[in-house]
């Protein structure tokens, strides 16, 4: 359905990412956030504060993360669209409440925008180190879906796919932002509220008593209602029958666990963006994401002034990983270059894909800054040989 | 005649000659899921009498009534009542509540859940939703331990107690609820025991139609975990002992109401305060003033 | 004839105590006989005392009793009957 007109600034705008990404979160819908400050994510929350009002909506600054992430959850339930931002530290006391919306199975999403770490790390300088912990991060087997923008266009579309893909799959979905993406200002152009494509909430059309909240459809995920609708349901993070009721055996979370899983994985390839460009005849291809991408292109435009084959893959997807589209690449090149602002994430993942039809090379950097295109022109050159 | 025979002529009597009849707790129950896993002669399934009984006499729709609770032995209040109920994580049903509450404020929010959850973990959060003095309804089962975990000391044992953490006895200075709850902000205020049903049913009900932030702390027996370490008898000499020394003093100064091992509980409602305002009361004013306009609260869009 | 009556479900009992040592008429004593769970449940001693306040039902912790009144109508109706 089109996005409420209400909510969407159309027009020409000269935005950074953390403004962009909060305005994708009102044309996607959302009228709850729950924050908790935290540099660089903050102007998110700020822009938000600024603009709920406006549309009836509502921002409350929550006592700390571990609060935020689960008011976000609270307020799905009573029929909001929300979301929550947050940076590292943050992220990493959020974790119990990812699994909680995986559990729950709990359309929301999360704003991570990277800075450097462990711990409180560098707070105002970028940095992609949270990219295993966005997939990993919580206890036990579940799936996420994680998207990472490289601009502030992005930042706003992507926010949006983020909102829809949470209410398609009833799964927590992060977006996984850098520090420059996040301060960096560039023209977003927004859209008329009618060509923005807002999913609606699958609510349930089943009548009390018929209602299973964790009854899975064809595509393997729930219908949902709302409490104040009549159904007196019950929710969860216990491992549960389809009732929602506790169910604590092996059985049960064999069950259960392997459908919130396979929801998700079943559903790769549609959950698969990329950007691919010059890899059919490549013999190298750079494999990289958000800022980084950026500093692989010029990376790039270097090495084919040297007369190399190059490629790029950028992920927009980064989970579920775009194993299929990262295999193909592999099965035609000699070597992936896989730059990243850690000191080895992605990597391994596409090393894991790509084990046995092409070398991978990472390019590391611990955060704080970005590559210099130098770093990753000397890794494409190796890898031409 | 034996008590077997007996049993079995009385239930015949029942068959015979009374009208039908049916618990009325029955409507608010998960009855598929009774018998709970509260052991013998813990107090938390009395509370869930009291809160069924103060549903019915408060005239709410129950269809507009959420219950969220926490984890622990009172976490699990919200797996047997037959409404809409939240089992969220560890110390954070007041967030999620607060979440719920704003999206929905049509809903009545009821936070139900155990001492170590609202006070140890979820402590913050008890803090400032009262601060906030949004208008969600706490019930803390305070049986005065950590019981699902296997009897751990608590923020609220009482000095000198035996647990399974503190096996020399508990040395560390005990958290007050109320006296808390009151510096933080909450406008309603009580406590009462397990054993005083009838008083915690009205108490329920009046926080049930209270407009912002209450907090009902009930003292309960936990047999098993708590009083039999601490050779205190079973559940029924608990609930004894809170007929024994239990004190009620409405509107006692809140500094006062330190527990001990042994010593009297004073119970009571402590604090009714209608001149704070509730938090979207609050808000939707603010608003309307800064903005010049109605604010037009619409949270809800699915 | 009592003015109420009460209604056990044995097989929820745990076999706490509260139900006999709170009933303020002193209708109910606990059974030497066990429930399917291996508790004595509650049985009526002495049913004509019973004025079916329900304060059994609040203290049960298992929702296995419950008092009942009788009301006016019904005991005319019962004693057509009877």
């Amino acid at each position: 359905m089109p996005a409420d007109p209400k909510a969407v600034l159309t027009g020409v705008h000269f935005l950074n990412g953390d403004v962009a990404c909060c305005e994708g979160a009102l044309a996607a819908g959302a009228r709850f956030a729950a924050g908790y400050p935290i540099t660089p994510s903050t102007e998110i929350v700020e822009r938000f504060a600024s603009r709920a009002p406006e549309v009836g909506g509502v921002f409350i600054q929550m006592e700390d993360e571990l609060a935020a992430s689960i008011a976000l959850q609270g307020a799905v339930w009573g029929g909001a669209k929300s979301f929550t931002v947050t940076s590292g530290p943050g992220f990493s006391l959020m974790m119990e409440h990812v699994g909680y919306a995986a559990m729950t199975e709990t359309p929301c999403v999360f704003v991570d925008v990277q800075r450097g770490g462990p711990s409180t790390g560098l707070p105002t300088l970028p940095a992609q180190g949270d990219m295993m912990q966005a997939r990993w991060g919580s206890h036990g087997d579940y799936e996420v879906i994680a998207l990472c923008p490289n601009s502030p266009q992005e930042c706003f579309d992507l926010t949006i796919k983020c909102f829809n893909w949470a209410e398609d799959y009833r799964n927590p979905v992060v977006l996984l932002m850098d520090e420059c993406v996040g301060h960096m200002t560039e023209k977003v152009v927004i859209p008329p509220a009618e060509q923005i494509d807002v999913t609606p909430r699958h609510l349930t059309d089943k009548r009390p008593g018929d209602y299973l909240p964790f009854k899975p459809c064809d595509n393997l995920v729930p219908e949902m209602a709302h409490a104040g609708d009549g159904y007196r349901f019950h929710i969860t993070g216990v491992t549960h029958d389809e009732r929602g009721y506790l169910a604590v055996t092996s059985q049960a979370q064999d069950k259960l666990v392997r459908r919130l899983c396979d929801k998700i994985r079943s559903a790769a390839d549609q959950l698969t963006l990329v950007e691919e460009e010059g890899t059919e005849d490549a013999d190298v291809v750079v494999v990289s994401y958000g800022i980084t991408s950026r500093v692989a292109e010029r990376a790039i435009r270097m090495a084919r002034e040297r007369g190399l084959k190059v490629g790029k893959l950028r992920l927009i997807t980064i989970w579920p990983f775009p194993e299929n589209r990262v295999r193909a690449v592999a099965r035609r090149v000699k070597t992936l270059v896989v730059p990243e602002l850690n000191l080895g994430q992605m990597v391994y993942e596409v090393e894991r894909v790509a084990g046995g039809l092409a070398r991978t090379v990472g390019v590391t950097h611990a955060g704080g800054g970005v590559h210099r295109p130098e770093d990753i022109l000397a890794a494409i050159v190796e890898g031409a040989q | 005649m034996s008590d077997n025979l007996m049993l079995e002529n009385a239930a015949l009597q029942v068959e015979e000659a009374l009208p039908e009849s049916m618990n009325p707790v029955e409507p608010f129950l998960r009855s598929e899921r009774i018998p709970h896993i509260w052991c013998p002669g813990c107090g938390i399934g009395t509370t869930v009498n009291c809160f069924a009984r103060a549903v019915m006499d408060s005239k709410l729709d129950p269809n507009k009534i959420a219950v969220v609770s926490g984890i622990g032995c009172s976490g699990r209040v919200a797996g047997y009542v037959n409404l809409d109920s939240f089992h969220t994580t560890h110390g954070r049903a007041i967030p999620f509540a607060t979440g719920l509450k704003l999206a929905n404020p049509e809903l009545t929010v009821v936070v139900y859940s155990g001492d170590g959850d609202l006070a140890s973990i979820g402590g913050n959060h008890l803090i400032h939703a009262a601060r906030r003095n949004l208008d969600i309804k706490v019930i803390c089962v305070n049986n005065l331990i950590y019981a699902m975990t296997g009897g751990q000391s608590a923020a609220t044992t009482p000095e000198s107690c035996t647990t399974a953490t503190s096996p020399y006895g508990t040395f560390e200075p005990t958290l007050n609820l109320p006296h808390l709850l009151e510096a933080a902000g909450a406008t309603f205020i009580a406590r009462w025991t397990t054993y005083h049903v009838m008083q915690l049913a009205k108490t329920m009900k009046e926080a049930l139609l209270h407009k912002g932030f209450s907090f009902i702390e009930i003292i309960s027996p936990c047999p098993t975990l708590f009083q039999r370490r601490n050779q205190m008898g079973d559940g029924l000499e608990t609930m004894k002992f809170y007929k024994e020394h239990g004190k009620t003093k409405h509107g006692a100064d809140t500094a006062s109401l330190d527990m001990t091992k042994s010593g009297d509980i004073i119970i009571g409602k402590f604090v009714e305060k209608k001149d704070r305002p509730e938090y979207i009361d609050h808000m939707r004013e603010y608003y309307t003033q800064k903005l010049g306009r109605p604010f037009e609260y619409q949270v809800k869009t699915c | 004839m009592p003015k109420g009556f009460v209604t056990i479900t044995a097989e929820r009992c745990k076999g706490c105590g509260f139900c006999v040592e709170f009933c303020p008429t002193h209708v109910l004593a606990l059974s030497s006989a066990f429930n399917f769970k291996g508790y004595h449940p509650p049985y009526v001693h002495d049913a004509e005392k019973c004025s079916g306040c329900d304060l059994c039902g609040m203290y049960c912790p298992d929702f296995a009793i419950y008092g009942t009144r009788i009301t006016a109508a019904q005991k005319k109706g019962a004693n057509h009957a009877g």
